[in-house]
């Protein structure tokens, strides 16, 4: 059974090609496996966050593709490409990534509402994530009235909803207080054991580091170190 | 949730919001009011013209109005005009015979328009006996005249003064006579002031050799709106050997002249929808670039383009709505207030207007077509905005929108 969920193959990404070409990523092979925890490290200006736009679907290489559970995104446009993230890619952002306006539990129904799901399985599985994430009981309360780890939460259950093929997570614990990213953490990491949610970090944070069984180094555009086993079966610690 | 959502994007900066909704508000008020009372001035401008003498239509035998001479008259048929007098929407039909001819006092001779008409008839299209400064109002087959005040003045004559009429009839035949003067009647237009003479029908026909036969056949009508359609339904009624005109058409000056401050009119309304629209835009400009993270959000975990745009146009449309309701809703009894107690302008100006006949008031005319049509262009002008957020959600670039 094949298991991949990710492949990126030898991806570039160059500013500024007619003058002084800056290599944001230079070649970036990447091989992700179902129920993989991976953070990718780096310095400042390493690639990190590029990389990660281009796994979302966010931004297009200058070489190299990206496939995702058999779909070369690099080629997808418009519409199909937002469906595709829809369907595919649950997204965790550093900050203010929900909408102000919404309830926790319209937030997460939101998503599954532009999906099209039928009103049943969208409030079931609200409920379910909401449960899922600890919050049950915060679910008629707007984001402005829940702590950032609370919000936080909705937005990894929001990841959730479609039923992504993987989470991308740039930066989750960067506005959190070390319990609350420890909570946030530990509630990712029942989601990757007990669902085999395959969770992918972009990271500063030491304490996310720690917690991924995979932890890719990112420089100057380049991986020069992966801690990938060579089974890759990169299981939680 | 769609519409929950649009609601709550809406108040997320009342105080915005409100502002916004409130410029609306005051547009559609302002021009409620000035279209209203526009068209309420106009119409009783009109209907102060045509009760001087014309009436809202006439008909005339085909060719009159460019040869106006009494060989052009018509025969008076009986049967038609009550046919056309079952016509719910005519109030009257004022039968006249009218012609040019010399009026002598003394050594005074001065040229005047002498107007048959029926004592009755004429009084209902055009008030005339509410006109006599002096004097009386004349009867129906009474051998006298009633002679406008500024002709009297070149005459020198008074009330029971007589005068001597002579001109030319019917066919070329003389006609001479001389007649009291029951009278003395006041125009507001010189030129209606200083010239014209009136007469009871039978016997202007009598002193014309013209019996039985009329010039025109003045129109007062119930609701002006109507005028068109009236007109139209004389001229089928009427047949080819008749011409039927319209006030507009009989005086093309006056018509003229709203037209032209229509126009001033429509400049207004153009400056301030105007500034209706930068309002609008100002809004929209701003809550784009507030929200462009969140746009940049939403479409990077999976919300189309266009359903977002749409969600931004309803917000415009919404937020347009409510002040054109609440726009609406103050300016309707500020309409009818002013269409049933008219602003009444006092001093010089005033007394300007009562000169040419013209009551100095100010009424606001109820037209439901105002209210509608003002609120649909500033409805369009909102939708024409809320096209903004549309091509810039088309363009945005989730990466780009989401870097800090």
């Amino acid at each position: 059974m094949n298991n991949t969920v990710l492949d990126a193959h030898n991806l570039k990404r160059v500013y500024d090609e007619n003058t002084i070409p800056v290599y944001a990523l230079n070649g970036v092979h990447l091989h992700i496996v179902r129920g993989e925890f991976t953070a990718i490290k780096g310095p400042s200006g390493s690639g990190k966050t590029t990389l990660l736009n281009m796994i979302g679907g966010l931004d297009e290489p200058t070489e190299g593709y990206v496939n995702i559970n058999g779909t070369n995104i690099t080629q997808l446009k418009g519409n199909k490409l937002i469906n595709f993230r829809l369907n595919n890619i649950g997204f965790v952002f550093q900050s203010f990534n929900l909408i102000p306006v919404l309830t926790a539990k319209e937030n997460i129904e939101f998503i599954m509402l532009l999906q099209k799901r039928p009103k049943a399985e969208r409030e079931q599985r609200v409920k379910e994530l909401l449960k899922e994430v600890g919050l049950a009981d915060k679910a008629g309360k707007k984001p402005g009235e829940l702590s950032g780890g609370q919000q936080q939460r909705v937005a990894v259950a929001r990841a959730l909803a479609p039923k992504p093929q993987f989470i991308l997570a740039d930066e989750p614990t960067a506005n959190l207080d070390s319990v609350s990213a420890g909570n946030l953490l530990d509630m990712m990491a029942k989601l990757n054991r007990e669902e085999n949610m395959t969770f992918i970090f972009s990271t500063h944070d030491q304490r996310v580091i720690d917690r991924a069984r995979r932890v890719i180094t990112l420089e100057d555009g380049k991986i020069v170190n992966d801690t990938a086993p060579a089974s890759l079966d990169h299981t939680l610690i | 949730m769609i519409a929950k959502l649009t609601w709550r994007n809406l108040w997320r900066n009342p105080r915005r919001t409100l502002i916004t909704m409130t410029s609306v508000t005051f547009a559609v008020l302002l021009a409620i009011l000035m279209q209203s009372f526009q068209k309420g001035v106009f119409d009783n401008l009109v209907k102060n013209v045509v009760s001087f003498y014309h009436g809202y239509i006439q008909v005339h035998k085909k060719g009159y109005w460019d040869e106006q001479v009494l060989d052009n008259s018509f025969q008076y048929d009986d049967s038609l005009v009550m046919k056309l007098s079952r016509n719910p929407e005519i109030k009257v039909l004022t039968p006249r015979i009218e012609t040019f001819l010399l009026a002598s006092v003394g050594n005074s001779t001065k040229g005047c328009m002498l107007v048959g008409t029926d004592p009755v008839k004429e009084n209902l299209l055009t008030g005339l006996k509410d006109k006599i400064v002096k004097g009386r109002y004349f009867t129906d087959n009474e051998a006298a005249v009633l002679i406008a005040e500024g002709l009297a003045g070149r005459l020198k004559l008074t009330v029971q003064d007589t005068i001597i009429l002579l001109g030319q009839g019917y066919h070329g035949a003389m006609a001479a006579g001389k007649y009291p003067v029951r009278g003395i009647i006041h125009f507001g237009s010189p030129a209606l002031n200083d010239g014209l003479l009136y007469m009871p029908l039978a016997q202007a026909q009598f002193f014309l050799s013209a019996e039985n036969m009329l010039t025109s056949l003045a129109v007062g009508i119930r609701e002006p709106e109507k005028m068109t359609a009236i007109q139209q339904l004389l001229l089928s009624e009427m047949g080819k050997e008749y011409e039927v005109m319209n006030w507009k058409e009989l005086m093309p000056d006056i018509a003229n002249h709203i037209k032209a401050d229509g126009s001033s009119f429509y400049i207004f309304t153009g400056v301030l929808y105007l500034i209706i629209a930068f309002g609008i835009f100002g809004t929209i400009l701003m809550m784009t670039a507030e929200r462009r993270y969140e746009f940049g959000m939403l479409v990077a975990i999976g919300m189309k383009k266009l359903s977002l745009g749409k969600i931004l146009l309803f917000e415009t449309l919404l937020i347009t709505l409510l002040g054109v309701i609440t726009g609406l809703l103050i300016s309707l009894p500020f309409v009818l207030y002013f269409s049933r107690n008219p602003l009444r302008i006092t001093g010089e100006i005033a007394e300007a207007y009562e000169r040419f006949g013209f009551e100095a008031l100010f009424p606001a005319a109820v037209d439901n077509s105002i209210l509608i049509v003002q609120s649909l262009i500033v409805l369009i002008i909102a939708f024409l905005i809320g096209l903004y957020p549309l091509w810039h959600v088309g363009r945005i670039n989730p990466m780009l929108a989401m870097k800090k």
